[in-house]
């Protein structure tokens, strides 16, 4: 048992740096559009806080599942033959995106009115006031939910296995399926995951601590 | 190019998705059942208990969290049979791991619970003459479970999405309707586009109905 699963470590290996490579894409393109969209959501005109409310009411409604499918099977029929890698990234994005969105309204929402205000009353313009007063007070509230919620996207990316992607979930299913050692390699997977996840849960809870001499 | 809508094949076989919508909630609210007495026993044992068991439900809750659901499910549909002497149908196979896996979600909203119940209501039963077994019973879980019920419909609602993972192993739910009207009759888009709108639909009727139950039972501050 133990040599057939070291055989198959290589293997396991590239799967888990396909795990991280989806992971990294969906999260340096979800906290971008998250952004975006939180500054329209927070600060833009009536109709484009409606879109991004809408928009991530919307995707937060429906299951990671259904979105990868939805993106996989669906989108071809209306023209746009994505590969199932970037299909399953999109669709991983779109769902983080909506977080990220939340994530970031809840920072910006929690620094005191009375910070812009005053901001105001010394002449800074909008984006002065952003960049140098909200901005630098928001990024500790988000960082440390954000962080964490990598882990959703570690833990979402095992679902792109069933588009035939063989990320770290897809190559420990195809090894059991060679050498019938079921409960050991699910038992590997879940640690592999475990480390991840729980260093990044880890680093969130330390951060949440080095930041929380911010009070009201 | 150019792809026609048409909804003709998805209503002829709505029964399936109609079916697995009703699958899906069931199994979201068995596992939520289940799921509130794990985290109900284990919170009020955690709070009380020595720095062992405390470090076992921690790893117990650690684990589940930080492990991808399709893994737990895998692991004991597929992977438990084969070291222990047990068979079961996939879907109770499910509920065992969406159980666990809420229960792990729930200890802790449970234990933050607790540790809200206000110290004079504890001192005060106390001074009535309430026993141990009473306070519990009577102070701190009552005011627990209305501090954390939107912390409990927000869980459900989240399990709620998650039975779609069910599919995996072929419980009939709602995802696993939409895939087989995607493959049998290639009506993609519109499957999706309804399989969505059910979600989406069901989710917030029940955020609604559950948001009202908590202005119900809302804690007094």
């Amino acid at each position: 048992m133990l040599t057939q699963i070291a055989y198959a470590l290589p293997f396991l290996a590239q799967g888990f740096a396909l795990t991280l490579w989806v992971s990294l894409l969906v999260v340096v393109f979800s906290l971008i559009a998250g952004v975006i969209m939180g500054v329209g959501l927070v600060y833009g005109p009536v109709p484009l806080q409606w879109a991004v409310r809408i928009f991530s009411d919307t995707i937060r409604g429906i299951p990671i599942l259904v979105l990868i499918f939805f993106a996989y099977y669906g989108l071809p029929a209306v023209g746009l033959h994505l590969p199932s890698f970037w299909a399953a990234v999109l669709a991983l994005t779109l769902f983080k995106t909506a977080q990220v969105v939340e994530y970031f309204r809840g920072a910006v929402g929690s620094i005191p009115k009375g910070q812009s205000e005053a901001a105001m009353a010394i002449g800074l313009t909008f984006r002065q006031r952003l960049a140098y007063v909200i901005f630098p007070q928001a990024f500790r509230r988000f960082l440390p939910p954000w962080i964490n919620g990598v882990t959703d996207a570690v833990k979402g990316s095992a679902l792109v296995s069933l588009l035939g992607i063989t990320d770290l979930m897809q190559a420990i299913n195809q090894v059991i399926g060679r050498t019938y050692e079921a409960m050991p390699l699910y038992i590997l997977g879940a640690l592999i995951y475990f480390a991840v996840n729980y260093a990044l849960s880890l680093a969130s809870r330390r951060l949440e601590r080095r930041f929380s001499f911010i009070r009201e | 190019m150019g792809y026609a809508l048409n909804f003709n094949l998805i209503w002829r076989h709505f029964d399936k998705l109609w079916g697995g919508l009703l699958l899906s909630l069931e199994l979201a609210v068995i596992s939520i059942a289940i799921g509130i007495v794990i985290g109900l026993v284990l919170a009020v044992w955690y709070v009380s208990a020595g720095r062992v068991v405390r470090t076992i439900i921690a790893a117990y809750v650690e684990f589940i969290r930080n492990v991808p659901l399709i893994l737990l499910v895998y692991l004991v549909f597929y992977g438990l049979p084969t070291v222990v002497d047990i068979a079961y149908s996939a879907p109770t196979s499910f509920v065992v791991t969406l159980s666990l896996y809420s229960g792990a979600y729930l200890v802790e909203v449970f234990r933050s619970g607790l540790e809200a119940v206000p110290r004079g209501q504890l001192d005060a039963g106390k001074a009535i003459g309430l026993t141990p077994w009473q306070r519990l019973l009577n102070v701190r879980l009552p005011t627990m479970l209305r501090i954390t019920l939107p912390a409990l419909s927000n869980t459900f609602i989240s399990l709620f999405k998650d039975t779609s993972v069910a599919s995996v192993i072929s419980v009939p739910e709602l995802t696993y309707g939409a895939q087989w009207i995607n493959f049998n009759t290639f009506r993609i888009v519109e499957v999706y586009l309804v399989v969505t709108a059910m979600y989406l639909v069901t989710g917030y009727i029940l955020l609604f109905a559950l948001r009202l139950v908590e202005r119900r039972f809302r804690a007094a501050r």
